[in-house]
């Protein structure tokens, strides 16, 4: 009975008129702000995100330039510095506790502003309702109000870095007693404050978000859309938004006892503690405690950051290899694995916490078994683009570039993995190396091929290649060169988060290292301002997408016009017919069928 | 009518798209991964709660702390408040399952009366919470309270079984273990039933809300009254949220 109404969502009447209005001139021309600003239509949401996302990041890698130029030159004076940074970097030195405050927003900001809202927020909010064909989310409103609150978490994070005493900088994970103690740090007070503001706020928007991209995934695919008939990309969006909705609720909790220990006088993270020969009254509370709550949100994290990624990456390589992606149902198998043990690891990230051995064996068996379905996402990968005719695309580069860092990251992963090596390795540059490879360059790389693969669908236009492929090259080769040597000053016992090495014996020998990698990041920096003045220009003065479905996808994103309006499809939703990779002769010529053609006499589904 | 003909007709397989799954609306799904969501926060809290406990030599006994009943301050009376406190949220459970009775028959004036007992119910509970934490606030317990370590048993061997020879010979010496485990007793205590609290109070200015349309008709006029069922959802998980923080802090 109610059957329509479900699939069209409350507001069809405003969308059917939203989708016309693109060709009928005589309707009302929407206002800018509605159309624009607070707007429900899930693909300006999406971009939204992305442009915020973009700004962040902007942000967050000019830290790293920061520190890296501190790391690298110990030594040397950089006025530039000083003209951004003002009394934090006097007379051109970063002073060590803006070193940690830029590390600490450096892995906030990249963590959660960038790769978490910038990347699903961006693409499930553009890419799940043209997939799935729907005319928009389940509730467009509360999509809304979830880009909005990751603009108010933003706004708190930003004030934070301005304010006298400097941001949060207790490192991204914000460890009590550092975090817990407004008088363990200057950075400890307000910006504490603000930094718990701002993540309290973007758990709520990343609760509003991820609800909506369940429910429309389950309830509002068009008609024949069945669950395996679905592109990887809305699987892998799927889960990440299931990883959202059951982890972040525990940092949540994590947040409300750290706020009530900095607060409201108790002791849930902090036992006996002097702070100058005084005695605090906080007695009989565990530290460890917050480290649990934090892991359980975070390293579901990690895997919020990657799915996206992966699922991209399955349909950028299968649609530019002109082949059907190797084992569909292995890649989502192995996409239910990563879920369900993304909840069980997390205590991988405490082995030296004084855990017991038995109890950090089973972490370890658990942590390793995620190689399996790991090793299973990433043969599929390649014996996808085994013998396929591929097209190097920008978007494809990125998509291979993330299969290769997936793999340099995720092998290291194992030695990390492995509690024993784990005291040798735990808290070094080798830690630093794996992480960045695996889920910060990778990631990365997963959602610019997202970029480049679905700009022509976002703004109707195609990004410039020649600088496509320069920011490519530059970027992997510059990855590999700033996070491989980081691996061999790792296992030598080179600490994370120190200020200055070259007041040790032990790290000297790396100071010609450590300068090399700060040039080259440096170097990187500048080649994805490229990525940023190619986005910005192309979004007006890019090529203009002429046909409808520029890439030859079978998938349904393909079938609206090239300018979607508000609603996606002008008239009936499409009906699919058979899977997203019908990568094959269509009769006429064609290496693709897409969705929506009804299975020819005698043909087989997949 | 066409649309039932339609569906009638060719009826799509469950999981074939172009249909609900689970024949549900968004908005219910919405609010069952809501509620999943939510229980894994009470979940960590309620897990941080029994770790820290489980770590400490003495534990403050519930039929100590909560002995006392409004009006009758010189009993011993142990538990008996709470239980009306449960009974109470309980009933306006069923108040609540009554009241979306009445919405699947569209009986508006049945709606809107069990939501009003509904209501009445909760600000009940919380009224009774009310009580109970300006009693404990009064006993010495609060967000950071025990913690000055030059404190006397004295102060608090009342919230402990003294009776029993173990716990009492702890306390004798080990004050500071007895003092530790009532500051983070009182800490978790405050904590998570003011959580709780807090739902049932959102919980009740949703009920106004949902009770305003209904006397208003505006779930007349929609044609059902599922706003009222997933009212009702929220409701009956912070009774269900309710039944656990009771066994963990009262029972255990």
């Amino acid at each position: 009975m109610s059957n329509e109404i479900i699939i069209q969502g409350p507001n069809v009447a405003h969308t059917i008129e939203g989708a016309t209005e693109h060709h009928g001139h005589e309707h009302h021309e929407q206002h800018f702000i509605w159309k624009y600003i607070f707007s429900q239509d899930h693909k300006v949401i999406g971009k939204q995100f992305l442009v915020t996302g973009i700004i962040w990041a902007i942000i967050g890698a000019l830290f790293s330039v920061f520190f890296r130029l501190q790391l690298g030159f110990p030594d040397s004076t950089f006025p530039i510095m000083e003209k951004f940074l003002g009394e934090w970097a006097k007379g051109g030195k970063l002073s060590p506790e803006f070193y940690y405050a830029l590390i600490t927003m450096h892995g906030t900001i990249l963590v959660f502003f960038v790769l978490t809202a910038g990347l699903s927020g961006t693409f499930a909010n553009i890419l799940i309702p043209l997939q799935i064909g729907a005319r928009d989310m389940a509730s467009p409103f509360m999509n809304m109000l979830s880009y909005w609150f990751f603009f108010l978490a933003s706004v708190f994070m930003f004030i934070s870095l301005f304010v006298e005493t400097g941001p949060a900088s207790g490192g991204w994970t914000t460890y009590p007693p550092l975090s817990a103690l407004k008088e363990a740090s200057i950075g400890s007070g307000v910006g504490m404050d603000l930094w718990l503001i701002g993540m309290a706020l973007f758990v709520i928007s990343s609760l509003l978000g991820g609800l909506n991209y369940i429910t429309t995934i389950l309830n509002m695919r068009t008609k024949g859309m069945t669950m395996t008939r679905l592109p990887l990309t809305i699987w892998a969006l799927f889960f990440t938004a299931v990883l959202g909705v059951l982890s972040f609720p525990v940092l949540f909790s994590g947040v409300v006892l750290l706020i009530f220990d900095r607060n409201f006088g108790t002791s849930f993270y902090l036992s006996e503690i002097f702070i100058g020969g005084k005695a605090l009254p906080h007695i009989g509370g565990s530290a460890i405690l917050y480290q649990h709550l934090f892991w359980f949100l975070g390293h579901p994290e990690v895997y919020i950051i990657m799915l996206p990624g992966m699922g991209m990456a399955s349909e950028i390589l299968s649609n530019n290899s002109r082949k059907p992606i190797f084992g569909y149902f292995a890649m989502v198998i192995s996409l239910i694995g990563i879920t369900v043990l993304a909840f069980l690891v997390w205590a991988h990230h405490m082995f030296v916490t004084g855990m017991s051995p038995f109890l950090g064996s089973i972490f370890v068996l658990l942590t390793l078994l995620i190689a399996v379905p790991s090793a299973v996402k990433v043969f599929n990968w390649l014996t996808t683009i085994w013998r396929g005719n591929i097209r190097f695309s920008v978007g494809m580069l990125f998509a291979l570039g993330f299969v290769s860092m997936f793999i340099s990251g995720g092998l290291t992963g194992i030695f990390l993995g492995n509690s024993a090596l784990d005291i040798h390795l735990h808290d070094t540059y080798f830690v630093v190396a794996h992480f960045h490879i695996v889920m910060g360059v990778s990631a990365f790389f997963g959602m610019f091929a997202g970029v480049y693969h679905w700009f022509p669908k976002m703004f109707g236009r195609f990004m410039n290649n020649t600088l496509g492929y320069i920011h490519f090259f530059v970027t992997f080769a510059g990855a590999y060169l700033i996070f491989w040597p980081m691996h061999y000053e790792g296992i030598a016992g080179m600490p994370r988060r120190y200020y200055d090495y070259s007041a040790w014996e032990s790290f000297k020998q790396f100071q010609n290292l450590n300068a090399f990698i700060s040039i080259v990041a440096i170097v990187v920096f500048f080649a994805q301002l490229l990525f940023v003045l190619n986005f910005f220009t192309s979004i007006w003065r890019g090529r203009k997408v002429t046909v409808q479905n520029p890439w030859g996808s079978p998938t349904l994103e393909w079938t609206t016009p090239i300018r979607p309006g508000h609603g996606n499809w002008v008239g009936e939703i499409p009906e699919v017919h058979r899977w997203a990779y019908d990568y094959k002769d269509d009769g006429n010529g064609n290496d693709f069928i897409p969705q929506t053609t009804p299975l020819r006499p005698g043909e087989e589904a997949h | 009518m066409s649309q039932t003909a339609t569906t009638a007709a060719a009826e799509p397989r469950a999981w074939g798209g172009g249909r609900s799954p689970f024949n549900v609306s968004y908005g219910k799904m919405m609010m069952w991964f809501f509620l999943l969501s939510d229980a894994f926060t009470f979940g960590a809290f309620l897990i941080s709660y029994g770790t820290t406990r489980f770590f400490s030599a003495v534990w403050p006994d519930a039929n100590q702390v909560f002995r006392t009943f409004p009006f009758l301050e010189g009993y011993n009376l142990p538990l008996l408040f709470v239980s009306l406190m449960t009974f109470i949220l309980i009933m306006s459970s069923v108040t609540m399952v009554l009241a979306v009775h009445a919405g699947h028959y569209g009986d508006r004036k049945t709606v809107v009366k069990w939501l009003l007992w509904t209501i009445i119910g909760g600000i009940a509970f919380l009224s009774c919470q009310a009580w109970e934490w300006t009693h404990l606030h009064a006993e010495g317990g609060w967000w950071g309270s025990f913690t000055d370590a030059s404190t006397p048993v004295s102060a608090f061997s009342n919230f402990f079984n003294v009776h029993n020879t173990e716990v009492a010979s702890q306390l004798k010496n080990f004050p500071l273990h007895g003092l530790q485990a009532t500051h983070d007793f009182f800490n978790y205590f405050f904590t998570i039933t003011g959580f709780h609290g807090g739902h049932v109070l959102s919980g009740v200015c949703f009920n106004i809300m949902i009770m305003v349309n209904t006397v208003n008709g505006t779930y007349a006029r929609r044609g059902h009254y599922e706003m009222v069922e997933k009212i009702g959802l929220y409701w009956h998980f912070v009774d269900l949220v309710w039944v656990f923080v009771f066994t963990c802090f009262y029972l255990l």
